[in-house]
């Protein structure tokens, strides 16, 4: 029951992260604002699905004891520690060749990898 | 050698996590331990040289592994959820003031700047666009440039997080 309530509420959580990184994608200026919202808000959203998965799991085994629910469980948490890095090697890759191609932040109060003359 | 038996230990590990639950002996079946520990072996010995090529075995310490879960769970899990809620906030209501800005970091090795951009990045609101290999500073594009800090040439790296001081952390886990 209360495994239930858990599931509904990272679930909500995580389509309501993922759904303001779909309005952030519509809304901001340039690249370097919209990578702000896609990646990171999706990312977010994503890892509570997966919570959602390994609660499903881990609830499923309690009243099974059968062991592919652990597997699916661990499965699911390897998935979202994969998410968290490949998104911070991913994003870092996309925003240096964006700066490096010559695309620049436009709306910019200050740049200073710019004035370093990288 | 050292490098050898510490690269052959983190393959097995990863090999026995994916595959627990598939027999008897503990979790695992006896097909699946001898191929973790074949396959762990062979990628020992053409790997050993990419993960250790610093020839420092700081990390092998058990005790730095078992800070890495307290420290992505706790400070660095508070400060995503902050982030985001920050970054959800602009989202709707388009208050931004983009800007890259130079942060310095007292962190010299690589892991320890490493795990530091990465932790930026994953923190919404900042991504690491370069790192100077010089003097390990990085430039940092920032949703929201706070009032007065486009003046300052360079910042502080603990002044981005505002919940928990995680240069510390880091420094902790990997220095």
């Amino acid at each position: 029951m209360i495994a239930e309530w858990l599931i509904i509420i990272f679930l909500v959580i995580g389509i309501i992260f993922n759904t303001l990184g779909v309005i952030g994608l519509l809304r901001f200026p340039d690249l370097y604002t919209r990578m702000h919202a896609t990646t990171k808000a999706t990312t977010f959203g994503s890892v509570f699905t997966t919570l959602a998965v390994i609660v499903y799991s881990i609830s499923l085994y309690l009243s099974t004891i059968d062991s592919q629910f652990i597997v699916l469980g661990v499965h699911a948490f390897i998935a979202a520690f994969a998410l968290a890095f490949t998104n911070a090697i991913g994003s870092h890759a996309i925003a240096r060749a964006a700066h490096r191609s010559g695309i620049l932040p436009s709306p910019a109060v200050v740049d200073r990898l710019k004035e370093a003359g990288r | 050698m050292i490098a050898f038996i510490l690269t052959f230990l983190l393959s097995l590990f990863v090999y026995l996590v994916l595959t627990a639950g598939s027999g008897n002996i503990g979790l695992w079946s006896a097909s699946e331990l001898t191929a973790g520990i074949v396959l762990s072996l062979l990628t020992a010995a053409v790997a050993r040289n990419f993960l250790c090529r610093a020839r420092n075995y700081r990390m092998a310490n058990p005790l730095r592994f078992l800070l890495i879960p307290i420290y992505v769970i706790g400070p660095f899990f508070l400060e995503v959820i902050k982030a985001n809620l920050d970054v959800a906030y602009r989202v709707i209501t388009l208050r931004i003031r983009p800007g890259i800005i130079r942060v310095s970091s007292d962190l010299k090795s690589d892991l320890g700047i490493f795990m530091l951009a990465n932790s930026i990045t994953l923190t919404p609101g900042t991504i690491t666009v370069d790192i100077d290999e010089h003097t390990h500073d990085l430039f940092i594009h920032n949703i929201n440039v706070g009032e007065g800090e486009e003046a300052a040439p360079v910042i502080r790296d603990h002044e981005l997080f505002s919940i928990a001081d995680l240069p510390q952390w880091i420094r902790r886990i990997a220095e």
